[in-house]
């Protein structure tokens, strides 16, 4: 288990230094390799040769790519000064840049927006989890039934609407329409009700997508396990069909629907972009698409390596709780 | 939803014509049946996924014959109709959006612009980065996953961590990162061009991973079968057997992985563009539409319906479709 363990975290690290050099990449050798000055794009369109200068230098942005690297990780754990000539800016530690476009330290950008995406993507998992499992899980247990029909009807319709048509029409129907909720984003420390009232729309539109992509995979997988061999042997055995269910088939079905989990999670904690931009939740995606259209390249750069940082944490739980889920994995 | 295909028949003794029918299939020699003929008996029977197939044809009518169909109802997507929008609110006149005879999903709010004909026009963006990003993913994905499955050894284990990587990665973002950072001119193109281009690239490049673990696992299974060996001993070349012996192999489960990549695709442009990366103003966008249709959801609902609907049709149909030439390819598959 320990070894595993080891082997799994080193993987990940290995991949966190593989994404970092990609980031960096596709932000300072696509534009150089295009003709872009990255230099140019920090200043601005009407930009003063000088400006443009002592942003190329107090970025380092003439060194090497693997010295600016470097810097950037060194930042993260000892802070960072940039300077050119008299001027001087310090980021202090952990120092994931600094954005020149808005004035500030990327870090205190990532942990304002962050509690905002987390509680997004945490209560929209728990949902969708009960009810995707629940209704895929019964859908395989009913099949052919006009329950199964309804429920996949209701889950291909749900794949195939996007999130930022349901949001907008939730919005329209309960928010505006009906007058039910809010809709307005209200931080959890200032008001626990106002909060949850924000939350319940977000919540909801995107559980219902996920549960539907959920449903169909839960369905397809419990309705392979429940040919299996083993499953007929645990019934012969005289076992009761909520054991041969709930306890022996339930478990092989759990790990793909795992497996889909951990990249799900990972990829909504990073950013839930298209939900946040509907709700006008102040979360990482909206952050980042600001940043995106303001070319504002430290604070996409920072919110790229948390949400790669999210999927690889997310992952590597994922790959935990599978030794424990299943028994063959520990010795693989 | 499949029919079993052969249909229990009741133990009773042959009747006179059926053992008339079977003298006369003995008289015609009996025929085979293809993978192909078998799987499209099947479709044929699954009245759901034809119906997606048929709106699916018709989509990529309309998107091929756009121009044609806008001057039919005498429109087009870029003329501005300002007297019929409301000075004060900057809304439509008239009820639903300003639906009326001449414009028949009503216009745009603030200019006026005729919303069926900007819906006509969208779906030639949306079929095409649908379609071209899944021949990109597909070739890309086929020709990988088959080296890595044949070749194992080192081959296979770079092009699967590629894979791994890939799938790993937080891809919406990255696309939306790369398409941002991508000039405004570049081989030749310009504007939208640009960037329909590079987002069937990109939407390409992300999603080549799905086919070529697919591809490569079945390769894996197929390079030790007797059909192979048999090839080898008579002396058949690496690349003979590759893509004269499996390649053929390979084509449902391509086929089945495209029909589904096809969806998902059109949902990532829409995407896209709703987050203002994708096609630029004036060139129409189902998701471009539905992003300013933010502005007015309360005061024009109809405005993001009609897009919305629009993306969710399609979605639908590829998907229904999709389901279906699964179902209809893959033996073992149940609905």
């Amino acid at each position: 288990m320990l070894a595993y363990l080891i082997r799994r975290l080193f993987a990940a690290a290995v991949m966190l230094v593989v994404i970092i050099l990609v980031v960096f990449s596709i932000f300072f050798l696509v534009p150089k390799w295009a003709g872009v000055d990255i230099a140019t794009s920090f200043v601005g369109k009407q930009a003063d040769p000088h400006a443009v200068a002592a942003v190329r230098e107090k970025l380092g942005l003439s060194d090497p790519i693997f010295i600016q690297v470097w810097h950037f990780f060194k930042g993260i754990f000892v802070g960072r000064t940039y300077s050119a000539g008299g001027d001087v800016t310090h980021c202090a530690a952990p120092c994931f840049g600094y954005s020149f476009r808005s004035e500030q330290s990327v870090w205190p950008v990532l942990t304002d927006r962050f509690p905002v995406t987390l509680g997004l993507a945490l209560g929209a998992a728990v949902l969708w989890l009960v009810f995707g499992v629940a209704a895929g899980v019964l859908s395989a247990l009913k099949r052919g039934t006009i329950w199964d029909r309804s429920a996949m009807v209701i889950a291909l319709g749900g794949v195939s609407l996007p999130i930022y048509f349901t949001g907008l029409l939730s919005l329209a129907i309960f928010s505006y329409g009906l007058n039910w909720i809010n809709g307005q984003y209200v931080p959890l420390d200032q008001s626990f009700s106002g909060w949850l009232g924000g939350m319940i729309l977000p919540w909801i539109t995107l559980a219902f997508l996920y549960a539907a992509m959920y449903a169909r995979i839960t369905r397809a997988t419990m309705l392979e396990i429940l040919g299996e061999d083993y499953i007929r042997t645990a019934r012969a055995k005289g076992l009761k069909e909520q054991v041969v269910i709930g306890k022996h088939a339930m478990r092989s079905t759990m790990t793909p629907i795992l497996t889909m989990l951990g990249m799900d999670l990972g990829a909504l904690i990073g950013g839930a972009i298209l939900t946040e931009t509907t709700f006008s939740l102040p979360g990482l995606g909206q952050a980042v698409l600001t940043a995106i259209k303001n070319q504002d390249l430290p604070i996409i750069l920072g919110v790229t390596l948390i949400t790669s940082l999210a999927v690889l944490l997310a992952n590597l739980v994922v790959d935990i709780l599978y030794a424990v889920i299943d028994p063959r994995v520990r010795l693989s | 939803m499949t029919a079993p295909l052969h249909e229990p028949t009741a133990e009773a003794a042959p009747s006179a014509a059926e053992e008339a029918a079977i003298a006369n299939a003995g008289d015609k020699a009996v025929q085979g049946r293809s993978l192909g003929r078998i799987a499209w008996e099947r479709l044929k029977r699954d009245k759901l996924a034809l119906t997606g197939g048929i709106v699916v044809l018709v989509l990529i009518l309309v998107a091929v014959f756009a121009p044609m169909i806008a001057s039919l109802i005498g429109q087009d997507p870029d003329t501005f109709h300002e007297t019929l929008i409301d000075p004060l609110f900057g809304t439509p006149k008239g009820s639903l959006g300003g639906i009326s005879g001449d414009h028949l999903l009503g216009v745009e709010p603030v200019n006026g612009r005729d919303i069926f004909a900007r819906i006509l026009y969208g779906s030639r963006i949306s079929l095409l980065v649908g379609f071209l990003s899944a021949i990109v993913a597909v070739v890309l994905g086929t020709v990988l996953g088959i080296l890595a499955g044949f070749f194992g050894g080192w081959v296979d284990s770079v092009i699967s961590r590629v894979m791994d990587g890939l799938l790993a990665f937080p891809q919406l973002l990255f696309i939306i990162a790369l398409v941002s950072v991508m000039p405004n001119e570049m081989l030749g193109l310009s504007g939208s061009s640009v960037r329909v281009f590079v987002m069937i690239l990109v939407i390409g490049f992300f999603g080549w991973p799905y086919i070529g673990r697919v591809v490569r696992g079945q390769t894996l299974s197929m390079r030790e079968r007797e059909y192979v060996e048999a090839a080898r001993s008579l002396g058949a070349g690496r690349f003979y057997i590759l893509f004269k012996e499996l390649l053929p192999n390979l084509v449902a489960p391509i086929i089945v992985y495209t029909t589904m990549m096809i969806p998902t695709n059109i949902l990532t442009e829409a995407a896209l563009s709703f987050l203002g990366v994708g096609v630029k103003p004036p060139t129409s966008s189902w998701g471009q539409m539905l992003s300013t249709a933010i502005d007015y959801y309360d005061s024009d609902p109809m405005y993001m319906v009609v897009p919305g609907v629009a993306i969710f049709i399609t979605v639908l149909a590829f998907n229904l479709f999709g389901d279906g030439v699964r179902d209809a390819l893959d033996p073992k598959a149940s609905r």
